[in-house]
């Protein structure tokens, strides 16, 4: 408990942003420990025994910044949720190594590690009201009265519960659990705060506001966050970097631009965003794939001076508001789809077309 | 139109068919209560209404005295037997495996299970053969034991649908094993708890063929006290007898579901 108190934590609402720190490419954190917050080394966790154990990480390294928006995103059963307990202490790792603040922390209990855990099913405590939910924490650090209603009174303010301070979590909509837990987990300001899909029980619109609401709450805190998520479109919009992951291994680590734009592997490129993945020889590429965004391709009724460009006929037009999806299959078989809001008009199914790629948007592929 | 799925209060004998359990349930129960009032010795001929055998059987002293035993075995015996089940249930439900779980699970099950005359006879040879002589306190052993599967049973149903991710909130939010099990667990258990007490009060208080075996002379409890009178002779003084068991059992179960009603919460 003592230790607890005494490890430095960030003072909240000191910070208004963050942005500087992340955007800050010079940061090496290989060599400057002052920005190394988690040091996962070579991490795998086995359930289960002899040949049928299964292994949910395979030999994860990864670091994690102060006051990062760090998201791990992947398919289900990728290992997402098992990394995160990890982190909290709750599963102990087959091998390998975990430093929070440049301590080993793989032997410590969960309550006597400075995270806290934003569940996937909120895990309220039903039988407290939400003041007291949220107060749970900071009374089992020993602090008492004036101080905690204080912290608390804060907290609910931050999201924005004030009025249901003295409501049962059963009288709550999703989206205002969802809250009490997030104000629960950061009231005794951790280090680290893990989100474990938060956001997927609700609504989309619900999820795009309450995304807005993170991102604020991260910047004024400036408490590093690990979110957990599924769906790609909220990595990219709230993440400093990503971490995706598939069966067990991290495949490629970035920030969301690096991520959209260099995809090392098919998986990737395919997981993150749409993607054309068609062979590399077909534009003089050692690497057996390239990918390309469907946004990227240039597609025109007739044939350029240069004769660059690929014949195909076109398969189906679908016209989706802002853009028209056009799919086109080229001559020896690949389909390729075409997204953009400039296509030209008179595009009909088994109408002949010719595809561009621009040189600069296609993306090689190593696997 | 969706077809309405198969539903058994949907069947036009499902009126006549429960009613007709009911009153098989029922019918003696209230014959029971009826004949209590009955002013005439012979207990099944109506001779008008009276409260006389309510008033003998409350002047009558030995029934006063085992209706006295009832209550002492069945207040030793909830608590005891409720206190070894709430650890009963943590270690099967929350508890690592360990060896001879499943053993220790199927033992501890053993009362429900068993013919309850082996039980009883295996409990009062078990007795002679250790030389207790405690008089009441003999009885009171014996209803601890068969009484903590039935304590056990809502705790543990309980804990089984409770998600452990509540628990490991707590845990996370810095509660060390102790505040997890008295600020969470505990809290969230505490219907089950009380369910599975009043189970165990209303089977220790309605015990008869243990208690018939294993009560020495001059400590007996009211079912045995009650057969004892219907052996004699019945009268409408056992009738009045029972209806204060059967009173008893009903208000402890109302008490506890008054106990456990979830508090209206103030906006
Ligand atoms: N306690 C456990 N015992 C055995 N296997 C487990 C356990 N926990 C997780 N696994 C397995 O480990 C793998 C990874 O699980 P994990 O819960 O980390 O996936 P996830 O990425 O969080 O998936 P989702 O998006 O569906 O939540 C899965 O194959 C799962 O079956
Ligand atoms: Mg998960």
């Amino acid at each position: 408990m003592q230790s607890l108190q005494t490890v430095a934590r960030p003072e909240i609402n000191l910070r208004v942003g963050s942005e500087g720190q992340s955007q800050d490419q010079s940061l090496d954190i290989e060599t400057d420990s002052s920005v190394r917050l988690v040091q996962v080394q070579g991490v795998t966790k086995a359930f289960g025994v002899g040949p049928t154990a299964l292994k949910a990480l395979d030999n994860v390294s990864l670091t994690i910044r102060t006051n990062e928006f760090f998201t791990l995103l992947g398919p289900s059963g990728c290992g997402k949720t098992t990394l995160l307990r990890l982190l909290a202490g709750f599963e102990h790792p087959t091998e390998g190594a975990i430093l929070l603040d440049n301590k080993h922390v793989v032997n410590d209990p969960p309550n006597k590690r400075p995270v806290n855990t934003v569940f996937q099913s909120y895990a309220l405590f039903p039988h407290m009201s939400v003041e007291q939910n949220v107060a749970f924490g900071l009374e089992r650090l020993g602090q008492r009265g004036p101080e905690v209603a204080e912290r608390v009174a804060a907290m609910l303010k931050l999201v924005r519960l004030e009025a249901l301070a003295k409501r049962r979590p059963s009288q709550l909509s999703g989206g205002q659990q969802q809250r009490v837990a997030l104000a629960r987990a950061l009231a005794p300001q951790p280090r680290l705060l893990l989100l474990d899909e938060p956001l997927s029980a609700l609504d989309l619109k619900l999820r795009r506001g309450m995304q807005v609401e993170l991102k604020r709450i991260q910047r004024e805190t400036g408490i590093t966050f690990v979110l957990v998520t599924h769906d790609q479109e909220e990595a990219l919009s709230m993440s400093d970097r990503i971490a995706v992951m598939d069966h067990g291994r991290v495949l490629q680590l970035g920030r969301p631009s690096d991520i959209y734009e260099r995809p090392n592997c098919r998986f990737v490129a395919d997981f993150i965003g749409e993607a054309n993945v068609l062979p590399g020889s077909l534009f003089g590429f050692k690497a057996p794939y390239v990918a390309i965004r469907p946004e990227r391709v240039l597609l025109s009724m007739k044939q350029d001076p240069e004769n660059s460009g690929l014949p195909g006929h076109v398969v189906e037009v679908v016209y989706l508001g802002a853009t028209t999806s056009c799919t086109v299959a080229l001559q020896g078989g690949p389909l390729v789809k075409v997204e953009r809001s400039d296509l030209p008009t008179g595009l009909v199914p088994d109408r002949p077309v010719i595809c561009r790629f621009p040189h600069d948007a296609l993306l090689p592929l190593e696997s | 139109m969706r077809a309405r799925v198969f539903d058994w209060r949907r069947m036009p004998e499902y009126r006549t068919i429960s009613l007709l359990a009911f009153v098989f349930l029922y019918a003696p129960l209230i014959i029971l209560i009826v004949y209590a009032f009955n002013a005439n010795r012979a207990a099944l001929i109506w001779g008008g209404f009276s409260t006389q055998w309510f008033v003998k059987a409350v002047l009558n002293d030995d029934l006063r005295r085992s209706a006295l035993n009832s209550l002492i075995v069945a207040a030793i015996a909830t608590p005891v037997s409720t206190l070894v089940a709430i650890p009963a249930a943590l270690a099967f439900e929350r508890g690592r495996f360990f060896p001879g779980r499943s053993t220790g699970e199927a033992l501890i099950g053993m009362p429900l299970v068993a013919p309850e005359i082996v039980t009883a006879i295996a409990t009062l040879i078990f007795f002679e053969a250790i030389g207790l002589r405690a008089g009441v306190g003999n009885i009171a052993i014996a209803h601890i034991v068969f009484c903590i599967p039935f304590a056990l049973l809502p705790i543990r149903a309980r804990l089984r649908e409770m998600p452990r991710d509540i628990e490991d909130a707590a845990r996370d939010l810095y509660a060390d094993s102790w505040a997890v099990f008295s600020r969470v667990t505990l809290p969230l258990l505490m219907p089950a708890i009380v369910a599975g007490a009043t189970l165990a009060f209303v089977v220790s208080l309605d015990d008869f063929l243990i208690t018939f075996m294993v009560a020495p002379a001059g400590a007996t409890t009211l079912p045995v006290y009650l057969y004892g009178m219907l052996r004699v002779g019945v009268t409408p003084e056992a009738n009045a007898a029972a209806t204060i068991l059967l009173v008893i059992s009903i208000a402890a179960v109302v008490l506890s579901s008054v106990l456990v009603r979830p508090r209206t919460v103030k906006a």
